[in-house]
């Protein structure tokens, strides 16, 4: 699987998912630098997180306005799968690569600390190795992080399965009550139609390693590399 | 002979209230005649006044900062240089300093606790280490005063808010309320980065001739004279001072942080400075004094940020995120190409002279014109005089009552601000970005890290007791540095070198002068036996409010090694059947105990004496078991004493524990339970036998006193609570605080 990571000004978990996906493919994935509207043709795009731009004006605003986004959004429509996280899931709504948006925290403060996913469906390139009803423990480190979308639009990601993962308690349960920032219906993270781009608030890049926050983000990057090799 | 400055038009005249308003006293001012030979301009005056403030100079403690030590094999950087640089091995070395914010802070809090942030890190990065790793210390006054909250809530944010646009994780740290700080908190940040050992960066310029650069932000009126701000008590009027605290912008640090690591992988880089308290007058004068060189600066080169803006602003603003670097010659081109790809302002604005001399020009005109050697070496020096605070009486374990009930004691204990759960705040602090941290906040003594591309891991932490240092500062500066080795200790590593950040008073008044002479012997003393030595630090006076000091409050940060991460313990008790076992000798002492203001409202008697062999002697015992895998998990024995530390461990690793006071044991229970003797340490092992035996044959006082297990935390015959009612009083006050509206 040949990737390629995106960096703006300001991204600043694009190592840490180069690394996670070094570990999981033996590779070095591609850093591409926001100017750059043309790059090497890669499996896999990742989107990283951060505060590009210094998430000055809105997140994620002005770098989905980069020349690199402009070529993104080319390939994606190419069928060429995305994964953005944090940042990255701010800068391709912004970039209408999926739909709906992340507010400020309801509780208005960054919060960073491990929280409890409910993987959806296991029937996409970036969930096959989990199984569907599966509670994972990954982090989140965000202040808006708070998912909203209208209600036609969250029937229509419903009832085509749009929706990847949903924060829960460590028992799955789905009531709120692990939910750390205030999204409707405790969405974590969303698929595109075509089920080839999702962005993601949670960092799976930072559960790779068991003395660093545990392994349930692996099966992520492996199930990418199973997919796309 | 020298040509004399020009004044400029509008240049107010040098009166002796002028001098006066720049800080300087009626003698400084004759020093300053005598080594200009002549009236002062208005810049002129204003750089003499920034670098002989007292956070510039060190005037007050200068005398006293020489008596710790600062020498080890592995120390490759002492104090001097913009942060301490230790050798951890393999070709790397650590760097890292503490620094305190505290004026701007309580003036601003979010900026102020913001800019601190981005200051420590600019003093690491520039040495040429990313940094890794982020901690602070903090100390509000009396929740019940009707500032505190508003400034926990800014702070935290600011740090928060700097440390995470950064990327830097925010792995640790310690929050104290006391009534002391009311008026003046202490804001303390700490960074600690990882460099090549043989690509270390300095601040001494060489090469006459060769350009000087500024990068960065261009340069606003903002945080004019922070550095004589920051050296003078506060008045009811301080709000007024809020211009003068700077404002930050953690995003363009962060371009400034990749543009500066990319030009040091170069070779283009002959010296590099940060400019931080008085901005650029201080960057300038410290990397041509060490270089014993002059300077021409063109300041109309500055980039800037505002129109109109005059030389005496441009040398004094405190505006964030600039750095000074001496390039070699011609390599101008590269840098710039660097620079301009980070988008960030790249301006040639002066050379290197051979004359030893600043001389300062504003469209063609000489404007200042300053002697650098006589403005260092004649800095003003001060062996204030100093009173020593006497011991106050040894408190017996029979004056303090024992509780009236024990579970409400400790349920009351582990729910005090000081001890009650920080997630609130280390909950904003991004603490897992770069995928390094192996130990949370509160799953151990010390935050651990992992040195990227190995296995080795930096443990960091940061200590002190205020409350132990004001009753008698050379047993609490002696403590400060034993308990910061003995956290680092608790997690299996090798305690290698500290920074010391020294938050006290007027130094004007001997009691105050007398704290930070007794804190600075005890601490000397701690790091001469303990081989800990100092390698960098700050020193914030002038911490008083209307003439009410704050707690003298010398916070160490310290750093050490542990060559392989895998073999490191936490404090969590995550197994059911492990032993309990005590280390170190328990007398009782109840002086100065966190029992004794809590539960019985006084704050007296002796703090707990510091035997620093022992000290080394119960560590080192306790490091080797760790190495040879012998403890499971390990916690040091400090704020609350045994009993404290017991529930800590559960609560980390969700686990409860039933132990009984130890046969023919002699102590009060509440004296054994809640007093804070030193150089102990509870540790979990998988037998109890076993680590009692190798314990006594090094010497080291060892009983078991339990085993973990179940839900519950039981003291035989004493005590006995649901870990889920400790841990809703453990875990509800600070946000319920933070949530109260009033």
């Amino acid at each position: 699987m040949k990737s390629a990571v995106l960096v703006f000004p300001g991204s600043n978990r694009e190592v840490d998912v180069a690394q996670a996906i070094e570990l999981v493919t033996g590779r070095k994935p591609q850093m591409v630098w926001h100017g750059d509207g043309d790059f090497e043709k890669a499996d896999l795009i990742v989107v990283p997180g951060g505060f590009s731009y210094g998430d000055y004006l809105r997140c994620g605003a002005m770098a989905a306005q980069s020349p690199v986004m402009a070529e993104v959004k080319r390939r994606a429509s190419q069928g060429v799968p995305v994964l953005a996280i944090c940042n990255g899931f701010q800068i391709v709504t912004e970039a209408g690569l999926l739909p709906g948006t992340l507010m400020r925290n309801a509780h208005l403060k960054f919060v960073c600390r491990d929280v409890h996913l409910k993987v959806e469906t296991s029937q996409s390139l970036f969930t096959n190795r989990y199984q569907a009803g599966q509670v994972i423990r990954v982090p989140v480190a965000h202040a808006e992080g708070n998912y909203f979308a209208s209600e036609d639009m969250l029937k229509q990601l419903e009832d085509r399965g749009q929706v990847a993962f949903r924060y829960c308690a460590p028992d799955g349960t789905v009531d709120g009550s692990g939910n750390p920032n205030g999204s409707i219906r405790d969405i974590a993270g969303v698929f595109n139609e075509t089920k080839t781009v999702m962005g993601l608030m949670p960092h799976p890049e930072n559960a790779v390693e068991p003395m660093f926050g545990g392994c349930d983000g692996r099966a992520l990057f492996e199930g990418l590399v199973d997919a796309l090799s | 002979m020298t040509i004399p400055p020009v004044r400029l038009p509008n240049e107010p005249v040098i009166t002796p209230q002028v001098v006066a308003e720049h800080g300087l006293s009626p003698d400084e001012y004759q020093r300053v005649l005598a080594i200009m030979g002549r009236t002062p301009t208005m810049v002129e005056l204003g750089i003499f006044s920034a670098m002989w403030s007292e956070h510039c100079s060190y005037k007050s403690s200068k005398v006293w900062l020489k008596k710790l030590p600062t020498k080890a094999p592995w120390v490759i950087q002492g104090p001097g240089e913009n942060a301490g640089v230790i050798d951890i091995g393999d070709g790397q070395a650590a760097i890292f300093k503490m620094e305190s914010h505290n004026h701007p802070s309580y003036i601003e809090p979010y900026q102020g606790a913001a800019t601190g942030v981005g200051g420590i890190l600019r003093d690491v990065f520039t040495m040429g280490a990313r940094p890794v790793a982020n901690l602070n210390a903090l100390r509000f006054g009396d929740p019940a005063h009707p500032k505190t909250r508003h400034l926990v809530s800014g702070v935290v944010a600011g740090i928060g808010g700097y440390g995470n646009c950064m990327g830097i994780p925010t792995v640790g740290g310690e929050t104290n309320f006391h009534p002391a700080y009311n008026g003046n908190i202490l804001v303390n940040a700490m960074t600690v980065g990882i460099a090549p050992s043989n690509r270390i960066f300095y601040a001494a310029a060489a090469g006459v001739g060769n350009p000087l650069v500024y990068v960065g932000s261009k340069t606003g009126r903002d945080g004019i004279h922070g550095a004589t701000m920051a050296s003078t008590e506060f008045s009811e009027d301080s709000e007024e001072k809020r211009p003068t605290v700077q404002v930050g912008d953690p995003f363009v640090e962060k371009l400034l942080l990749e543009a500066c690591l990319e030009l040091m992988a170069t070779d283009a880089i002959v010296a590099i400075q940060d400019m931080g308290a008085a901005g650029l007058t201080s960057s300038s004068f410290e990397m041509a004094a060490k270089g014993g060189l002059g300077l021409i600066v063109e300041l109309d080169k500055v980039p800037m940020r505002e129109t109109g803006m005059n030389p005496y602003e441009l040398m004094l603003s405190e505006s964030q995120e600039r750095m000074l670097i001496v390039l070699k010659p011609g390599r101008e081109a590269l840098a710039r190409s660097i620079f301009e790809k980070w988008e960030l302002d790249f301006a040639v604005i002066g050379h290197l002279t051979d004359t030893e001399r600043m001389v300062l020009s504003w469209h063609g005109d000489i404007v200042g014109n300053i002697p650098i050697p006589p403005l260092v070496t004649e800095a003003p020096v001060y062996e204030r005089p100093w009173t020593l605070t006497p011991l106050p009486p040894v408190l017996a374990a029979s004056d303090v009552p024992a509780p009236a009930g024990w579970n409400a004691s400790l349920i009351a204990l582990m729910s005090c601000p000081d001890l009650a759960s920080k997630a609130w705040i280390w909950h904003q602090y991004d603490h897992l970005i770069m995928g390094n941290t192996a130990i949370r906040p509160q799953d151990g003594d010390a935050a651990l890290v992992r040195v990227p591309g190995g296995h080795k891991g930096l443990a960091m932490t940061s200590d002190c007791t205020p409350r132990y240092v004001q009753a008698h500062p050379e047993t609490g500066g002696r403590q400060a540095v034993a308990e910061a080795w003995r956290n680092i200790t608790a997690v299996g590593a090798r305690p290698l070198a500290v920074t010391d950040n020294m938050n006290f008073g007027n130094p004007q008044k001997p009691e105050i002068m007398g704290q930070f002479a007794g804190a600075i012997l005890g601490m000397a003393d701690a790091c001469r036996a303990l081989d800990f030595p100092v390698v960098s630090g700050n020193v914030s006076l002038y911490n008083e409010t209307e003439g009410k000091p704050i707690l003298p409050t010398p916070t160490i940060g310290a750093v050490g090694v542990i060559d392989d991460i895998a073999f490191a313990v936490s404090s969590r008790i995550t197994t059911d059947g492990l032993a309990m076992v005590l280390i170190g000798e328990t007398t009782g002492w109840l002086g100065q105990s966190l029992y004794l203001r809590e539960a019985c409202g006084r704050e007296d008697g002796a703090p707990p004496p510091v035997d620093l062999a022992v000290e080394r002697r119960n560590g080192d015992f306790v490091r080797s078991q760790i190495a040879n895998r012998r403890i499971v998990a390990c916690h040091d024995l400090s704020d609350g004493g045994l009993l404290v530390a017991l529930a800590e461990m559960c609560l980390a690793g969700g686990t409860g524990a039933e132990v009984a006071l130890p046969a023919g044991n002699a102590v009060p229970s509440h004296a054994f339970l809640y007093g804070e003797d030193q150089a102990r340490y509870l540790i979990a092992c998988n037998s109890g036998e076993e680590m009692v035996q190798a314990a006594q044959a090094a010497g080291v006082p060892a009983t078991v006193l339990g085993y973990s297990g179940g839900g519950s935390l039981t003291v035989k015959g004493l005590l006995s609570l649901t870990l889920s009612e400790l841990r809703a009083a453990h875990e509800a006050w600070l946000p319920d605080y933070m949530n109260a509206t009033e």
